[in-house]
């Protein structure tokens, strides 16, 4: 088949789609959710390098089984290819990342100009953090900014789409259209705050919300009790964290050096026991994704496989979330086979012309 | 009770707790940090809830002097103001002076002590044992406001979204900002009525 698929503008990949009703941006992610669908989304390893072929080869492992792919900015304060640069060459191939946001290393003058230059490159979707402190990174000497936290820097994204304004007042010409998203982890304290948390996020403008990597099911099971009761998950699509783990010796080192991540005792006893671990790891974490699936106001998984990125198809095929759904991919086009008829030859000619022959020819 | 124990001194405390870069949040050395204490802090979390009630005569009070601070000139009290300001709050809940205090909607845990500064809540790198991931025997700030707001008569004001900060009022004195807006607002309510009043008597 050539050319044509759901979620996409006939004319031209890298081109945003046509609004719909209801809908705050022109991105294939809002479409697939409020379609009602289970979304997929992963995490693009960063490269060290200025070499635009790294992002589009660790793009296109992903092709075919997620609906999007986050763009992350710095994360765990480590120094890589910015958000920005890689949402500016996945835009371009017609991919639909999430762009993050982190305040730590950008004041609100840096954001809001990032945010309008995002949208205008046609990033549809962008996820306000807080980010880890510099601490925590390859540069911990570097100053840490942290001007807004992630609620006003959500708020602030919101005020720019929905008012046309910046945090100032001074006014666009051109309101972002933008789907917001932000992040949340149920597994650290204080949890009673958590759900609240999750609410304040949505006041402040979050619309769909990844969560941290979850291992402990119950733990998540409690979480979403309460913010069905406190009626969140009719104003937000929540998707779930999930990813696999190595080998009991990653997750081991993982639970003491990484903050924020939760990994209980079972989950370590389960690959300490089993033969080959990392196979173990991915049958973990589908099965948690098959659990995770089932409760009521999970709209979508947010797959992290960090330096084991070529696992993602697989579980994502093995899990079956997609439910024979295929999302977006890059096909050939109409106008792709246009070009590809018409200059075919010039990958076969072998004809170097110097100009005096050109000005010989001409005449 | 007399069993031998390998004595603990200072500089095994410290080498404990240094951390393994030269990294140092908040200017405190590790060894500054050993000795540092957070129970007044703690101590005022504990009691949020006689500290609103307090704080709330203390600003219908700071009102009332409103005619005398503007005779004063609100300009002219601000530096011994500042002064106090800074020292009681400094003392109480290790104030950071950023001019616009929002302790009634924190549980009485100045949001301004986090590493990360976060006005809306905590990040999602507390530890398993509520201490801060960026200064691990800290007590999360935020884990603590959670607690305070929890006894305090408005408790659910830790749900509003908060504004980012503004820069531009650091090393000012909330307490007069917060009055000086009252009386306006107090004026403004009070100009309305009598324009309302007028209207319905002319008409």
């Amino acid at each position: 088949m050539i050319g044509g698929q759901r979620d996409e503008n006939p004319a031209g990949i890298h081109l945003p789609l046509d609004p719909l009703p209801g809908h705050t941006s022109r991105g294939r992610l809002e479409r697939v959710l409020r379609r009602g669908e289970f979304a997929v989304t992963t995490e693009l390893n960063p490269p060290d390098s200025a070499d635009p072929e790294d992002v589009y080869n660790r793009a296109k492992i992903f092709d075919g089984w997620v609906d999007a792919i986050n763009a992350v900015d710095a994360s765990g304060a480590n120094c890589h290819m910015s958000s920005v640069g890689i949402c500016a060459l996945l835009t371009r191939m017609g991919y639909a990342p999430i762009m993050q946001i982190a305040c730590r290393d950008k004041n609100r003058i840096a954001i809001q100009g990032d945010v309008l230059g995002g949208a205008a490159m046609g990033v549809a979707n962008m996820l306000c953090l807080t980010g880890d402190g510099v601490q925590a990174g390859d540069q911990p000497g570097a100053k840490p900014v942290f001007d807004l936290d992630c609620m006003s820097l959500l708020e602030t994204c919101r005020i720019m789409r929905d008012n046309g304004k910046f945090l100032s007042g001074r006014k666009l010409t051109t309101p972002p259209q933008l789907f917001l998203g932000a992040a949340i982890n149920p597994f650290a304290p204080p949890i009673d705050f958590r759900p609240h948390r999750l609410g304040k996020k949505i006041a402040a403008g979050a619309q769909f919300v990844q969560s941290q990597y979850c291992f402990d099911v119950p733990m998540f099971r409690t979480y979403m009790q309460k913010v069905r009761d406190l009626g969140y998950t009719e104003q937000c699509f929540i998707l779930v964290g999930v990813g696999p783990l190595a080998s009991a010796k990653t997750a081991k080192w993982i639970r003491s050096n990484v903050p924020g991540i939760h990994i209980p005792d079972s989950v370590i006893k389960r690959l300490e026991g089993a033969q080959d671990q990392k196979k173990e790891g991915k049958q973990l974490c589908i099965d948690i994704i098959n659990e995770v699936k089932e409760i009521s106001g999970v709209s979508g998984v947010h797959v992290m496989a960090y330096r084991q990125e070529e696992y993602v198809a697989e579980i994502v095929d093995e899990s079956g979330v997609l439910k024979g759904r295929q999302p977006w991919k890059r096909e050939i086009r109409h106008d792709d086979q246009m070009v590809a008829d018409r200059l075919e030859h010039i990958l076969h000619d072998d004809i170097t012309e110097t100009q005096v022959d050109m000005v010989k020819t001409a005449h | 009770m007399s069993e031998t124990q390998p004595a603990v001194t200072q500089a095994t405390l410290v080498k404990k707790a240094a951390p393994k870069s030269d990294y140092k949040p908040a200017d405190v050395s590790p060894q500054r940090r050993v000795q540092r204490s957070f129970a007044v802090r703690l101590w005022s979390v504990r009691h949020s809830r006689l500290l609103e009630w307090f704080y709330a005569r203390f600003a219908d009070m700071f009102l009332l002097l409103h005619p005398l601070w503007k005779g004063l000139g609100y300009g002219r009290v601000e530096g011994p103001v500042k002064f106090v300001e800074k020292r009681v709050k400094g003392f109480m809940f290790d104030c950071r002076m950023c001019g616009q205090c929002i302790l009634s909607s924190t549980g009485m845990s100045c949001p301004m002590n986090c590493p990360k500064q976060l006005r809306n809540g905590p990040c999602g790198g507390v530890r398993a044992n509520g201490n801060c991931e960026v200064e691990p025997d800290m007590p999360c700030v935020w884990v603590k406001a959670w607690e305070g707001s929890q006894n305090m008569v408005h408790s659910d004001r830790i749900l509003t979204v908060q504004k980012p900060v503004d820069q531009s009022l650091r090393e000012t004195s909330a307490w007069l900002r917060v009055t000086a807006q009252a009386a306006a607002a107090r004026e403004a309510a009070a100009a309305a009525k009598n324009g309302a009043a007028n209207t319905g008597a002319s008409a």
